[in-house]
């Protein structure tokens, strides 16, 4: 187990740029989800943390070690592989207990850790068979068994639940969690899934055009995301975003568009004061709009346009003067077409951005 | 029920007319002479040895067997030894200029070999392998080594890269986790690539006949003999040619397409 | 440490590249060396070639002979791949019995075919035993060029035209069945379905097909060799010819340097008035 340190790594794929000046500091034991949609260098970045591509420019530390011009062997990593990788010609016993042997482990440890994970995994009746004898979520067991034996100083995942049907991946999620919280291994985890990156991930990083835009929490990312980018990205449906006037007078502002007017609190008059902006992008997320009046909430009127009904929640996706905002609501609810109502934005909730940088103001 | 028996018919047809030819001189090379030249005699009365004995002992049959057989492994190890590493690159390794490489591989595929018999003949007089078995074992690897790399590449395509980069991950170098991980999962294809390898070069009959003189190859003796035997020694080389090559198509049937498809693409 | 991949990469390709370069560069270029090398002048050797009388011949055989069998493989090649591809029980078995010649060479599928034309061969006991014929017909020999001429296209057709069968079954496997679907649903009859759709997503593998066995028809040597000899001389033929029975390398070259030049033309000329794309896409 070790702390894992990137500086300012940077890899090129002859002219095409995978990763742009990375920097990020992994704690020791802590689990750390890389997401981004796909072509952002997660990928990349995990390869070049395991060795398998090496880095144009920049630097890996394990620890205090310097790794950066290690070759993947010498790492002492683990990796589970989006295809699972598990050797095809070696019977699952093999394909745990290779690794070990390749490392000059006793016989008694190898068959001792080989056991010990296999229960740990609930696979010891898999072991004498072959990979093809199993299923796809037998076989990420496998992978997932033969990568923690070892007791890595860094556990790596290429999108490992990716190839899981639905049902087994929610399981298989919160299955992972729970193994790597008792194991405490520094866990690098890659996926594109939001869902999978908010409920496993003990910090966040999202990634866009081989650069980290923002890495923490994950509901920093989710209530105070860096740009519009992530504030899209993450939470389903997506936030609603609209572009807003700007009218300030005397230590207040008030935002407007058609239909619509904000008086802004006084931490958000002072980020605007400080980007001196003439229209800002509001953002706001559909939990965050009300079907009836509550302090602090801002009302505008529209019609039903359009109502998806989730059974648990509902969608209602209501035009107004300025906008078709997505509004969601907890329960099931029936709404007719063209149905005029009122919405109700929750202020506090909102979010402002730069709409020329894209960057969130305050 | 009309379809079915129309195919059928087709089905028969099909089948005497690919497997006639191969019957028919299996049969004349069992024909004793006597039989084979009486002309009111279609179906032979007795089958013999004698001509396959007398093409083996009399007319060198074996010397031209034994060097056909040596030729051929020898021109599997040298395309494999060449052509393996490039193959590996082809799947591997993103370079400028992958593609221009390809192209020129599926080029020398359909390269007329008969433009490099001739100077072969004697560059290897000068360096001294004139009329030897690695002569024109070399001669044969420029056909056999392009498909080499092409077919050998589709089957390295085919696995994985993951299951290698777990090797490397996992405490292996890139050289041993090829070696331990992808060879094993490649080799019923490479062992179907070899032994149409084999057949490429047991068939081939213009290089050989040209460069080597005394130490021909099978086809190239029998190219050269044939002529001047009587019909029935004829039968017999032809019959010992084909059978080899027969049985060996048969055992790599499951890569019939693969293997013709794309070496000829 | 950062071009390690790359110097790699290249040492793996070095083999390959200089086994090209010896063994087909260089004869490449020593075969235009002595094709154009005559004490008489550099075309000395074209010209004695071209007005010895037999040359023209010797192109015409071989464009002849490629002018009919080509186009009859082809269409053999088609007709069987769309049968086989129907996929009925034991297509499969039909499959191997098919790929039979493949595995053999030109030397003995010439014999073969030699078993059954010879004068005392099964077609003469054959025809008469059943009485059709009194005396045997003969195929070979200098007086009867123009059969053993049809022996030699059949016995090419025959020997050749499951390589084309395979390549086609191939690219009949990689057609979208719902392309077909979709046709029955659009109520197609079978003949539209193999002009307006087979054919057209077949088109690649065609040109690969006509493209390989072009070439190598010019290229034909055992099967004429074996058969007929220098009666009906064609190109590969006299380069060996003139190699290993006058020992003249040069004319020898010359023939080798025509049938390069012609086999680069066609393949040029294919691929130019085929469709260039598709075919590049199949190829790369």
């Amino acid at each position: 187990m070790s702390e894992v340190t990137v500086k300012e790594v940077k890899k090129y794929f002859n002219q095409v740029k995978a990763l742009d000046g990375v920097d990020m500091k992994i704690q020791d034991g802590e689990f750390v989800v890389l997401l981004g949609p796909s072509g952002c260098g997660k990928t990349t970045l995990l390869r070049c943390i395991s060795g398998l591509e090496t880095v144009t420019s920049g630097e890996i530390r394990f620890d205090q070690k310097n790794v950066t011009h290690l070759p993947p062997k010498d790492r002492n990593l683990a990796m589970v592989f989006q295809s699972y990788a598990v050797w095809p010609h070696m019977k699952v016993k093999e394909n745990i207990k290779y690794p070990m042997r390749i490392k000059k482990f006793s016989k008694e440890e190898i068959d001792k850790r080989a056991k010990e994970t296999a229960e740990l995994l609930n696979i010891t009746e898999l072991m004498d068979r072959y990979p093809a004898q199993l299923s796809g979520g037998q076989r990420q067991r496998v992978a997932v068994a033969r990568a923690i034996v070892l007791e890595p100083a860094a556990l790596l995942m290429d999108e490992p639940l990716s190839n899981l049907d639905a049902l087994l991946r929610v399981t298989m999620r919160s299955e992972l969690k729970k193994l790597q919280q008792r194991i405490q291994t520094t866990t690098v985890y890659v996926t594109h899934d939001q869902v999978e990156a908010m409920t496993m991930g003990d910090r966040i990083a999202v990634m866009r055009d081989g650069k980290i835009l923002q890495f923490g929490k994950a509901e920093e990312i989710y209530q105070r995301p860096k740009n519009v980018f992530i504030a899209g990205f993450i939470g389903s449906p997506q936030m609603n975003f609209l572009e807003m006037t700007v009218k300030r007078e005397e230590g207040r502002a008030e935002l407007v568009s058609k239909g619509l007017s904000i008086l802004c609190e006084e931490d958000k008059v002072k980020g605007l004061e400080k980007a001196n902006l003439d229209k800002v992008i509001l953002g706001i997320r559909p939990e965050n709009i009300l079907l009836s009046p509550e302090n602090g909430c801002v009302p505008i009127k529209g019609s039903v346009y359009f109502t998806e009904r989730l059974g648990g929640e509902t969608i209602v996706h209501v035009s107004t003067e300025s906008k078709r905002f997505v509004v969601k609501v907890s329960g099931d609810a029936l709404f007719n077409e063209n149905e005029t109502l009122r919405i109700y934005l929750n202020v506090k909730k909102t979010r402002l951005f730069d709409p020329e940088t894209e960057e969130a103001i305050g | 029920m009309m379809k079915k028996t129309l195919i059928f018919i087709l089905c028969l047809l099909i089948v005497l007319w690919f497997c006639g030819p191969v019957l028919l001189i299996l049969i004349a090379a069992l024909t004793p002479s006597a039989e084979y030249y009486d002309l009111a005699r279609l179906v032979p009365t007795k089958l013999t040895l004698t001509h396959l004995e007398s093409l083996f002992v009399r007319l060198n049959g074996w010397k031209a067997t034994l060097i056909s057989i040596q030729t051929a492994l020898l021109s599997i190890v040298i395309s494999f030894a060449i052509g393996l590493p490039a193959a590996y690159v082809l799947t591997r390794y993103v370079f400028k200029g992958k593609n221009l490489f390809r192209l020129t591989i599926l080029l020398t595929r359909s390269f007329p070999v008969i433009i490099i018999g001739v100077p072969l003949v004697t560059l290897y007089l000068r360096i001294g392998i004139a009329d030897s078995v690695l002569g024109v074992s070399l001669a044969h690897s420029s056909m056999i080594l392009p498909f080499i790399i092409i077919i050998s590449s589709s089957i390295l395509g085919g696995i994985s890269v993951e299951y290698e980069e777990a090797g490397m991950v996992f405490g292996l170098t890139r050289f041993r986790s090829f070696l331990r991980i992808t060879l094993p999962l490649a080799l019923p294809g490479f062992a179907a690539a070899a032994i149409y390898a084999f057949v490429l070069s047991w068939n081939e009959v213009f290089i050989s006949a040209i460069i080597n003189l005394t130490n021909r190859t099978l086809p190239a003796h029998i190219l050269n003999t044939a002529m001047t035997s009587p019909d029935y020694f004829k039968f017999a080389a032809g019959t010992v040619m084909a059978l080899p090559a027969m049985i060996f198509i048969f055992f790599t049937r499951k890569y019939l397409m693969s293997m013709w498809g794309i070496s000829l693409k | 440490m950062i071009h390690h991949k790359g110097k790699i990469a290249l040492m793996l390709l070095l083999p390959t590249f200089a086994y090209l370069i010896v063994f087909i560069f260089y004869p490449l270029v020593d075969t235009c060396l002595l094709a154009f090398s005559n004490p008489a002048g550099p075309l000395e050797n074209f010209r004695r070639i071209i007005t010895s009388g037999e040359f023209w011949k010797t192109l015409r055989n071989t464009l002849v002979i490629t002018g009919i069998v080509v186009p009859l493989q082809l269409i053999l090649g088609l007709a069987l791949a769309l049968f086989v591809n129907l996929r009925f029980k034991g297509y499969l078995f039909i499959l191997y019995i098919i790929a039979i010649p493949l595995a053999l060479s030109d030397v003995s599928a010439a014999l073969m075919s030699y078993s059954i034309f010879a004068s005392t061969g099964f077609l003469n006991k054959l025809l008469m035993a059943w009485g059709w014929i009194e005396r045997p017909l003969y195929f070979f020999g200098f007086r009867f060029q123009d059969r053993a001429f049809w022996v030699i296209v059949i016995t090419e057709v025959w020997r050749a035209t499951p390589l084309v069968f395979i390549i086609l079954l191939a690219g009949l496997q990689a057609v979208n069945k719902e392309y077909l679907e979709a046709a029955n649903v659009f109520g197609f009859s079978p003949w539209q379905k193999l002009w307006k759709i087979v054919l057209p997503i077949l088109r690649p593998s065609i040109l690969s097909a006509l493209l390989i066995r072009t070439i190598f028809a010019f290229q034909v040597f055992g099967v004429i060799w074996i058969l007929a000899g220098r009666d009906i001389p064609v190109l590969a033929g006299e380069a060996y010819y003139w190699q290993t029975v006058v020992y003249n390398s040069n004319i020898s070259s010359a023939y080798g340097l025509i049938i390069a030049v012609v086999t680069i033309l066609i393949s040029w000329a294919y691929i130019t008035f085929l469709k260039p794309k598709s075919f590049e896409e199949e190829a790369v």
